[in-house]
């Protein structure tokens, strides 16, 4: 910073907007240079822890990630880095359990998220209409996401097993016979499924309902006037209006359907939930790297797998891009 | 992730419901939006209490499973009632699984990452919300692309790092890397954006205040009603938290997530005794749920995204 001496202020060559304080007693002086400085400074004290952490423990490691997976370290040792170069990266394109799992995440994630983001906007829907206890249907419908992966995943492998499970006793009902659920390829799948469905599809409604009612009710008269009925006007007035709360969902939803990791884990438990099922039928990418790393102990295909993850991701992010783009050109 | 996000504080309905009578009529015309003039009919209600069975029930037959044994729950004829061996139950999986020690290290994770989360949240969401500086934009759009980073990307190095800082299997290896949150200092920033008018921070300044004295005396008692909420989430989040906790952790120091997990990964176990290790993890939660469902519910509603 200048000096704020009163020389300066009367030989300076720039016109210098700070003169009349140099003229007052250089305490005032040093005063309004500390207030100045607060004000810069305030804002970036504010914001930096945010940043250090994310950095330290976000950023970083992200990075790193890359450099490890390069490398052959082992759990057992991880002082001792040996250089492998695409190794990793080769031995993992090649083993067909690795696209098993980027196949099982991918299936997973479609009939967790769509199921469960077209039910929550019929349940918004519902909660938009005039109710009785409002607030009491709201906290129900949300209940669910108060429950722990783990604990969730736990009474859900019991409601999912083959012999004395819930679901295979109501199934007897209607004559059908027992489902051996976590051992079918797709039924082990849809299990998981319900599970996901099962915790977010409230939490995604209060999102849509947010939404909804912050749409002008003059559309809906306007429409209503024109003669729409109640179907045309969720069409043709909510939908559009909900359209980047809708995006924003399948984003969310999109992103955490590639952490699936408890779930998967738990629902048989054991040597079969760590290695995602018998034949691997419901492994996901998180059980992949995580078997590499923590069962096998080995740490830089591990590695490879985030990385494998982050391009899967990006790949994403780019076709909801694309997307967003196409049906904002085929609206307008 | 780039659309724009308007600002709703948690109390903008209730205090738009309160209009004074002489306001112009043309507010009120925005307040209420798609079927709220229609009365639900008998189907919402059916659909809703279908909706709501399915939810509450997994949570009441966790209560159910872990107040029977092993064979009445797996029985042909699942039990649908609580039975009697809820106390012992609860007793063999406090034992097996170190549930005592799992809570302590539970509330100490929790709260330590609640009042980190709090404070530097409410901080920056104050800085983004309300003071300008150089990048500001930049550095907000940052913060909302870490929200779609999975922790699954880093957990490799980061595994690597605790071991070498030497927090390998210590609690510092989980409470550390979630001191901050992105979604907490863009649901800060998106109250104060509204619930702090700039007129009363002025006032401060007039006032002689520096900086963090405006924080104290201002920003502080405003946030105060959205922090409660941020805390309640954040509470919840990492009260539940299970993918790192569960890499970062051993037997002997686990949260109760992990206990949980292992209690039921490790070897072949009593399911009834899991059950009830479920029922202790979940219980205190589903309380603070009964208490505060509506802050919650309100609080996830508006910090909801609308474009």
């Amino acid at each position: 910073m200048a000096t704020s001496t009163p020389t300066r202020g009367a030989h300076g060559s720039k016109p210098d907007r700070r003169a009349p304080k140099a003229i007052s007693p250089g305490r005032q002086a040093w005063r309004s240079r500390l207030w100045r400085f607060d004000d810069k400074a305030s804002p970036y004290a504010y914001i930096a822890p945010f940043f250090l952490v994310f950095g330290a423990f976000g950023l970083y490691p992200l990075i790193y990630t890359g450099w490890i997976a390069l490398h052959k370290v082992e759990m057992t040792n991880l002082d001792q880095m040996e250089w492998v170069g695409w190794e990793n990266f080769s031995t993992i394109l090649q083993d067909s359990e690795f696209w098993t799992a980027v196949s099982n995440t991918f299936i997973i994630g479609v009939i967790s998220t769509v199921p469960q983001l077209l039910v929550a906007l019929g349940l918004a829907h519902l909660l938009n209409y005039k109710l009785r206890a409002s607030t009491f249907w709201r906290t129900i419908i949300l209940t669910p996401y108060a429950t722990s992966v783990a604990s969730a995943a736990l009474v859900f492998a019991l409601v999912f097993r083959v012999d004395g499970g819930l679901l295979n006793w109501l199934l007897s009902f209607v004559g059908l016979d027992g489902i051996d659920w976590a051992s079918g390829h797709w039924t082990s799948k849809i299990a998981i499924a319900v599970i996901v469905i099962w915790r977010w599809t409230g939490y995604n409604a209060l999102i849509y309902l947010a939404a909804m009612q912050a749409v002008p009710s003059d559309l809906y008269e306007a429409a209503s006037i024109d003669g729409a009925s109640r179907w045309q006007q969720f069409r043709n007035v909510t939908i559009p209006a909900l359209r980047p709360t809708i995006l924003f969902t399948i984003v969310i939803s999109t992103i955490g359907s590639m952490q699936l990791f408890g779930e998967p884990l738990l629902l048989e438990g054991g040597a079969n939930g760590a290695q995602g099922g018998s034949e691997h039928q419901y492994e996901t990418l998180s059980i992949y790297l995580y078997n590499y790393g923590w069962n096998l102990l080995h740490l830089g295909p591990a590695a490879a797998v985030a990385w494998a993850m982050l391009a899967l991701l990006l790949l994403i992010a780019a076709i909801n891009w694309l997307v967003g783009r196409v049906t904002r050109k085929s609206a307008a | 992730m780039t659309t724009t996000h308007t600002v709703t504080a948690p109390d903008r309905r209730s205090v738009s419901k309160n209009d004074v009578p002489g306001a112009p009529a043309r507010r009120n015309r925005f307040k209420q939006g798609a079927g709220r003039q229609h009365h639900a009919g008998p189907f919402a209600y059916i659909a809703l209490a279908v909706v709501g069975f399915g939810s509450l029930f997994p949570l009441y037959w966790t209560l159910v499973a872990a107040s029977r044994s092993q064979e009445e729950i797996l029985d042909s004829t699942p039990p649908l009632i609580p039975g009697g061996n809820l106390f012992s139950n609860l007793e063999a999986a406090w034992e097996q699984a170190q549930l005592g020690k799992a809570i302590w290290n539970t509330l100490i994770v929790s709260a330590s990452i609640t009042a980190a989360t709090l404070f530097f949240c409410t901080l920056a969401g104050y800085a983004f919300a309300k003071l300008r500086f150089k990048g500001r934009g930049a550095l907000m759009t940052m913060v909302i692309a870490t929200l779609t980073v999975p922790p699954q990307l880093s957990v490799v190095p980061l595994f690597m790092m605790m071991s070498d800082i030497g927090w390998g299997g210590q609690l510092e290896s989980v409470i550390f890397p979630t001191l901050v949150s992105a979604f907490g200092v863009f649901f800060m920033r998106q109250y104060l954006l509204e619930a702090l008018p700039y007129e009363l921070i002025e006032a401060g300044k007039v006032d002689g205040a520096n900086n963090l004295r405006i924080v104290w005396s201002i920003v502080l008692p405003v946030a105060r009603p959205a922090m409660m909420v941020l805390g309640m989430l954040t509470f919840v989040q990492t009260w539940n938290d299970f993918f790192w906790p569960y890499l970062a952790l051993n037997q002997d120091n686990p949260t109760l997530q992990v206990a949980l997990g292992q209690l039921s990964a490790s070897y072949v176990p009593d399911q009834s005794i899991v059950m009830a290790g479920a029922l202790i993890s979940t219980l205190p939660l589903l309380i603070v749920f009964v208490i505060f469902g509506k802050q919650i519910v309100g609080g996830i509603m508006s910090g909801a995204v609308k474009g």
